[in-house]
């Protein structure tokens, strides 16, 4: 059921790599897709791909929901007439060790409420954040630990 | 019926979309410094044109548009932090100073 759903999307991805909205070409792709997902069926039953496909979902639902929340808050800021700002830059140990996994916790950070990714200390042991509301830098480094990081960890370790 | 609700339903998603971008120009006038500016620059702004891609796709109502609006706010999502991070960066290794409400910088007391 799982293989005809990622064929399904990877159909839809190849519609849009082709640029051609037909009803033959999303067939072919689906073909293709099948095809090649039939190549490679050993490796994804073999590692637990599903259980880790599904944590990758539910990380893409929650950034989608920080993102919204994160927008709406800037908005508010800005448009209020006094900001109140106690901007500062604060020092998060990772926990998370390897390229790719940092590269995307900075990502996800900067686009998710009052945080933004400055930069990596040379032996990426500590991100710096800069927080557009630094009063309780513990609360947020706590948030960032619990949220993203936990679950960049369960998606792909 | 379904027409009008989804020329309606356009119409919302660019209106929000529009409103979003302008809080971002405008939090990028108000803001103090450069940090705080790209906090206004890589949020509202990456939301406005991802709503806006997203009405692009519903009005035109076909399944490669709609796929490509999708990869367009996908790269978005991956290209605005990272410019916005860039930013931040090089300001600060040029040693452009926090804005002076600014409470503490980590970064600083590491570098030095």
């Amino acid at each position: 059921m799982t293989t005809y759903i990622l064929s399904l999307v990877f159909a839809v991805v190849w519609v849009a790599v082709t640029g051609s909205g037909t009803l033959h070409n999303l067939i072919f792709g689906f073909a293709l897709s099948t095809l090649s997902l039939w190549i490679v069926r050993e490796q994804m039953s073999a590692r637990g791909y599903w259980r880790r496909m599904g944590r990758i979902l539910s990380l893409l639902v929650l950034f989608f929901k920080e993102l919204a929340l994160s927008a709406w808050k800037v908005a508010v800021l800005v448009m209020s007439p006094r900001m109140e700002l106690k901007p500062g830059i604060f020092a998060y140990p990772l926990t998370v060790d390897r390229d790719f996994e940092i590269t995307l916790l900075a990502n996800l950070i900067t686009l998710t409420p009052g945080t933004l990714s400055v930069d990596v200390s040379a032996d990426r042991k500590t991100l710096f954040v800069h927080a557009i509301d630094c009063s309780d830098p513990e609360a947020t480094k706590r948030d960032i630990a619990t949220g993203f990081e936990r679950k960049i960890m369960e998606a792909f370790r | 019926m379904i027409a009008v609700l989804i020329a309606l339903l356009t119409a919302l998603l660019i209106l929000v979309g529009a409103g979003f971008a302008l809080v971002a120009a405008i939090g990028i006038n108000r803001l103090p410094d450069v940090y705080t500016r790209m906090h206004a620059a890589s949020k509202a702004g990456t939301v406005g044109s991802g709503l806006m891609l997203l009405a692009v796709a519903l009005h035109a109502g076909d399944l490669s548009t709609l796929a490509r609006a999708l990869a367009g706010f996908f790269f978005f999502v991956l290209t605005a932090p990272i410019s916005a991070h860039l930013l931040a960066m090089a300001a600060h290794k040029m040693g452009y100073p926090l804005h002076e409400q600014s409470v503490r910088d980590d970064l600083n007391d590491h570098q030095n």
